[in-house]
């Protein structure tokens, strides 16, 4: 195998690891993952944490580590956080946008309002006739919203951008 | 009295974790007491941002060379810490696991001063000398956001509600302010970490605070308060005897099995 070839592996290893916490999105569509470095059978991955106090980053951290030393030509894995660049909720991909509404949570979205506000539609029924009920949610990452079309209440990823 | 270190980065990266520490620490002990639900939930997630923006900073000392991160936040005495009073102060009287009768007033006006004052430190940082420093500050300050956020919230609405409210916040701002005497202060390091354009000084910051919660403390009415000479420096090592308490209730557990992977 080429170092491409174990790159691309890596890859796929990778969009199998999913958020401890989502499991219809990987550590891949949340746009995690900065830099996959290969020095011989070393391999170092730069990773971006989501938000720094999130507990679930221990968890992720050694499922990529086992996970990608099963990877033919890979003895050892590190796994690096990093602040820079920082994370944003714009790195998320479209895949990973599907999987959040599949967990019944809207994607971030992807304008702030000049007053800082922000609106998403209920992943449920796409209906825009919500109201924000908790800026903070279960998880950091998360605010709580209720839909006044389907009733349904349901979280939304919280955007977060350099521009805050 | 505390050491204090030859390089003015390790003695800037305690002051700022360990006021996250015990912020995020007293924030903690109101997890199940909030006035509501909705505030629990909000109230524990600003709390555990919090500790993780205490872990950003520990971590950096950690790779530093000066040991494991869970040590420096958990192992090191009052003494040693280099927090502010504001953060160390009780929530009010009696203890969480008995009958804590905590002040929300006092809570809703330390977290808004302890807030604001974190806001303009953070944007100092960001153009700090350190990299690794400046990198961390645009990383807590796009959290940071929804804290300041919250607490004005919360300040305002409670400062223009009821008479009773007004009263009950115009004393907690009181007991605050009283305590702010060394929130800016780098202690006897000041001129190193200034000298070494980690972040600008006590005086800058402390204006464009004054400038920032101008339009907020005009909503509710009230002069922008000023700090005064701090009887205790906490960046000296210089706390009161409630900070150990804190410390020792915080690390009980990490203490029961120091060689624990948790």
């Amino acid at each position: 195998m080429t170092a491409v070839d174990t790159k691309d592996r890596i890859y796929q290893v990778l969009d199998t690891i999913k958020d401890p916490e989502i499991d219809t999105v990987s550590v891949l569509d949340l746009g995690m993952v900065e830099q996959v470095e290969i020095d011989g059978q070393h391999v170092t991955i730069k990773m971006l944490p989501t938000f720094s106090g999130c507990p679930a980053l221990n968890i992720i951290q050694g499922n990529i580590e086992r996970a990608v030393k099963t990877v033919e030509n890979v003895d050892s894995v590190e796994v690096q956080f990093i602040f820079n660049p920082p994370w944003t909720s714009d790195r998320i991909t479209e895949k990973g946008k599907e999987g959040l509404k599949q967990f019944g949570i809207a994607p971030p979205p992807k304008y702030l309002e000049e007053d800082g506000s922000w609106h998403v539609n209920c992943p449920y029924c796409n209906s825009e006739y919500v109201t924000m009920e908790n800026l903070f949610g279960p998880t950091a990452c998360r605010s709580i919203l209720y839909c006044k079309s389907c009733k349904n209440p349901f979280e939304a990823m919280k955007p977060i951008s350099t521009l805050m | 009295m505390t050491q204090k270190y030859e390089n003015p980065v390790v003695e800037l990266l305690f002051q700022l974790a360990d006021d996250d520490y015990l912020f995020s620490y007293r924030g903690s002990e109101w997890l199940g007491l909030a006035p509501h639900i909705e505030e629990d939930v909000a109230f524990s997630s600003i709390t555990q941002d919090t500790m993780g923006h205490a872990t950003v900073y520990y971590r950096l000392l950690e790779g530093l060379g000066l040991g494991v991160a869970d040590t420096l936040a958990h192992m090191r005495p009052a003494t040693e810490r280099k927090n502010s009073i504001l953060v160390e102060r009780p929530n009010g009287e009696g203890v969480y696991m008995e009958t804590p009768r905590y002040d929300w007033a006092y809570a809703v006006a330390r977290s808004y001063i302890y807030t604001t004052a974190k806001k303009i430190k953070i944007d100092s940082l960001k153009s700090s000398s350190d990299q690794s420093l400046a990198e961390a500050a645009v990383k807590i300050s796009m959290e940071l956001y929804y804290h300041l956020l919250h607490w004005k919230t919360w300040f305002v609405q409670l400062f223009n509600s009821t008479e009773d409210a007004r009263n009950r916040m115009t004393k907690a701002l009181e007991k605050v302010i009283a305590d702010c005497g060394d929130l800016f202060s780098y202690g006897d390091a000041a001129t190193e970490i200034t000298n070494a354009s980690l972040i600008e000084s006590e005086q800058v910051l402390l204006n464009r605070w004054t400038e920032y919660v101008k339009p907020v403390f005009e909503t509710i009415k009230v002069a922008v308060p000023t700090f005064g000479k701090p009887e205790r420096n906490g960046r000296n090592g210089e706390h009161t005897k409630e900070l150990q308490d804190a410390i020792n209730t915080m690390s009980e557990v990490y203490r029961t099995d120091l060689t624990a992977a948790w």
